[in-house]
């Protein structure tokens, strides 16, 4: 059992689920012959063949569209963006299509909709998109973002076997930085459920993604100054594992939210209002949150540094909150 | 626009009478700058006026006496061009609302709302007394300052009746914390109505003493009550600074209770020391089991009412009560359980302990103490003891000698369970220990009679043989 990268446990759950189910099949742009953009269907074409691995036109609407199409006519298909930022190209097919069908229908889409998001690669603002928050506010939709290598697998699987349209985000600064012993035997993992990454008694810190890796070590900076932090990672964002979030606010009675997604609008937001809603007389300070600045992500790297929310910014901002 | 209120200078003032503006119409004003003069029974002050601005519109004329609250005059803070829009500002006492927009004459009528009358306001008659000219300045609100929590402290507070204004903040800007206020809880200060500090200096020293206090109550807390009296003329006992404060009610029916019962009761004393390492390791060695099984914690408290019982059960005497000159011995074994509550003391009652094994025990107990500390225990709980118990070793007490709880005639008092070097066969051990006292009526119990009543109590905690689980 050796250590696998995130982009390897995407790649594994792939593989299985095509071999586990026919109906499963895999279409995007260069996903064929090229293996992906990132590799990650590298050798799936030879593996599986041309009728359930398609090399699609450069059209993210034509190929949600068929997708859509195929999950009516029985297939599971695995759509793969080539950078999340082209989702906004079929927003449409998302948001008023497959999402709704289920219910307008009763024709569910079994679709996932896969692709490499986030920044820190200096990918600059095309190539760099955190784009949950256009979908978390679509019914009918369900939306990870998986923060290791052992949930990016489970959580693919899940998705795959999932009924309804599925986003699954796939942050490219973890697809190879990231390494981590997995089990050979078959797993999956809950969709909508957030895991306490560290235990703490003095303040919670809410994340998910790449942010969970900052928010660790900014939490382990803090241990030293003698803040506990907790680190939740919320894995699914869309149900949010509401349970989860309120039991941590509880226990610490302080929150401070990180993502990587721009502040305004961004997911915070609304963890705040659920909070407020249902834990208010357990907040003992106010909800913080750290984020990315609202620009668009900046291509030049001491800018995007800037731009990105990072260790230092999240363990001032808990040291802030700590004192309250 | 901003109301000038005439200000209420002290408890019992309801009016004042304006002596002399010290500005006229379309003068300019300073926040705090002095403006007009009151006079009320006792002193004349100055009172300072609530924000900058031109004073616009003077309502009430020298030498008219209107009630507090009453509007004074008007200021265009507008006019002001300094801290423009400094609504009436927090100095000011019970401050009207600033008015935005509305013509002079809106507000031309005198408001002439009741006003807030103190609870403790003594009878309207009461010569009335103003506070004394050191304190011109407006009386500040109950606390001078605003006090800043969050939701959860604000929560706790509430559910365990605790009085914010008396907890020092450490919090940043001197907010209260968690941490604080889980103190102040655990140190047993702060508590809702009863311990504020007497000389009115708060224990955070945020708040600036209030010199001088309201007068003392013209009646005095006396005439309430035909039990209580005081020890030394009224007289005596108000000088310097200090605050006045009602009894709560439970607080004066517990001063009642104590004042009679050792008033009747001929109280005797005696000490015991008991060793309970046998129960103490039982108890760590099936906590968790007792827990679980039974959902109730377990406590040293259970053991203490089921040895209470036995020594009951053997000597009858010690559960009785007194009726001039018969006694009445009770078949029931009815045991009060006193529990501390930040605001007082209560005493609900275990009825029929002595049909209860072990865990029936335990669960009427962390009923009772529960529901006595969220006030829903029902009257007939905290009636018919026979026989009682109080436990001031959870606050540290090695031992006490409690006043007993009419109509009980004896009283058992635990002390602190701690560890110490007793002798043991001719050695020097290690054990757990707790000094247990009884206080009982020499009316009917005699020096034999408790002393045997607790070897049966001792003798059953030392050698503990019932199941517990």
């Amino acid at each position: 059992m050796a250590a696998i990268t995130m982009l390897e446990g995407i790649r594994q759950a792939i593989f299985e689920e095509m071999d586990r189910d026919p109906a499963v099949v895999a279409l995007g742009e260069d996903i064929g012959v090229y293996g992906g953009a990132f590799k990650v269907t590298e050798g799936l074409l030879a593996r599986f063949g041309p009728e359930r691995v398609i090399d699609a036109p450069i059209s993210e609407t034509a190929i949600v569209g068929a997708a859509c199409g195929m999950g009516y006519l029985g297939l599971r298909p695995i759509v793969e963006m080539q950078f999340i930022d082209f989702i906004a190209c079929c927003f449409n097919q998302v948001t008023n299509f497959a999402a709704k069908s289920h219910y307008r229908w009763g024709a569910p889409v079994p679709m996932v909709l896969r692709g490499p998001s986030g920044g820190g690669v200096h990918g600059g603002p095309f190539h760099s998109a955190n784009p949950e928050m256009y979908f978390m506010h679509t019914p009918g939709l369900k939306i990870i973002y998986p923060s290791t290598a052992y949930d990016a697998k489970g959580l693919l699987k899940s998705a795959v076997r999932d009924n309804n349209p599925v986003l699954f985000f796939e942050h490219k600064y973890l697809y190879r930085r990231i390494k981590e012993e997995i089990p050979a035997e078959e797993y999956t993992v809950p969709i909508g459920k957030a895991v306490v990454r560290r235990e703490g008694k003095d303040l919670t810190i809410l994340s998910y993604a790449a942010m969970v890796h900052t928010s660790m070590e900014a939490a382990e900076m803090l241990a030293k100054e003698g803040i506990d932090a907790e680190v939740i990672d919320l894995r699914t964002l869309l149900p949010l594992d509401r349970d989860a979030i309120l039991a941590s606010v509880k226990k610490t009675n302080k929150l401070l939210i990180v993502h990587e997604d721009t502040r305004t609008g961004g997911i915070a937001g609304e963890i705040a209002a659920l909070v407020c809603e249902g834990a208010f007389e357990d907040l003992d300070g106010p909800i913080a949150r750290v984020t990315s600045l609202d620009t668009p992500v900046p291509y030049s790297p001491p800018l995007e540094e800037r731009f990105l929310p990072n260790a230092e910014k999240v363990a001032a901002a808990a040291r802030d909150l700590a004192k309250y | 626009m901003a109301d000038v209120i005439m200000p209420q200078m002290g408890e019992s003032i309801f009016e004042g009478t304006i002596t002399k503006w010290l500005k006229k119409p379309g003068d300019k004003i300073e926040r705090d700058e002095p403006l007009f003069e009151i006079s009320t029974d006792k002193v004349d002050a100055e009172i300072p006026s609530p924000s900058a601005g031109v004073l616009k519109e003077i309502k009430v004329n020298e030498g008219q006496t209107v009630p507090i609250q009453t509007v004074v005059a008007v200021i265009d803070a507008d006019g002001a061009g300094a801290s423009a829009g400094a609504p009436a500002a927090a100095s000011a006492p019970a401050p009207a609302p600033a008015k935005t927009e509305a013509p002079a004459q809106a507000s031309a009528p005198p408001r002439t709302e009741a006003p807030p009358k103190p609870a403790s306001s003594p009878a309207p008659s009461a010569p009335r007394a103003a506070a004394p000219s050191a304190t011109p300045a407006p009386p500040p609100r109950p606390n001078g300052q605003k006090i800043r929590s969050s939701p959860l402290v604000r929560r706790i507070a509430r559910e365990n009746n605790v009085d914010l204004a008396q907890i020092p903040g450490t919090g940043a800007g001197g907010r209260i914390s968690k941490h604080d206020i889980r103190a102040a809880i655990e140190g047993g200060a702060a508590s809702g109505g009863a311990s504020r500090s007497a000389s009115g200096v708060s224990a955070a020293g945020a708040a600036p003493a209030r010199t001088a206090s309201a007068p003392p109550p013209a009646a005095g807390g006396a005439a309430a009550s035909a039990v209580l009296e005081t020890a030394v003329p009224r007289e005596k006992m108000y000088f310097g600074h200090y605050e006045v404060q009602p009894m709560s009610v439970m607080r004066q029916r517990i001063a009642e209770h104590m004042v009679l019962s050792k008033r009747v009761s001929p109280h005797v004393y005696s000490v015991d020391e008991v060793n309970v390492s046998g129960i103490a390791a039982l108890r760590s060695k099936l906590k968790d089991k007792f827990e679980q099984s039974s959902g109730t914690k377990l406590t040293f408290m259970p053991f203490f009412v089921r040895a209470a019982v036995e020594g009951l059960r053997a000597f009858p005497t010690v559960n009785s009560s007194v009726d001039g000159t018969n006694i009445v011995l009770h078949k029931e074994c009815n045991i009060g359980i006193a529990v501390a509550l930040d605001w007082g003391l209560i005493v609900p009652v275990i009825k029929n302990a002595e049909e209860k094994n072990f865990l029936g025990i335990a669960r009427a107990l962390n009923d009772l103490a529960e529901r006595a500390r969220t006030k829903k225990l029902k009257p007939e709980e905290v009636a018919e003891s026979t026989f009682s118990i109080t436990n001031p070793g959870v606050f540290g007490g090695l031992f006490g000698l409690p006043v007993i709880n009419q109509p009980n005639v004896a009283i058992l008092g635990l002390g602190t369970i701690e560890k110490r070097p007793v002798v043991v066969d001719d050695a020097i051990a290690i054990r757990s220990m707790v000094y247990l006292t009884l206080s009982y009526d020499h009316r009917v119990v005699d020096g034999a009679v408790a002393h045997q009543f607790m070897g049966k109590v001792k003798h059953t905690l030392e050698n503990w043989t019932e199941s517990i689980l």
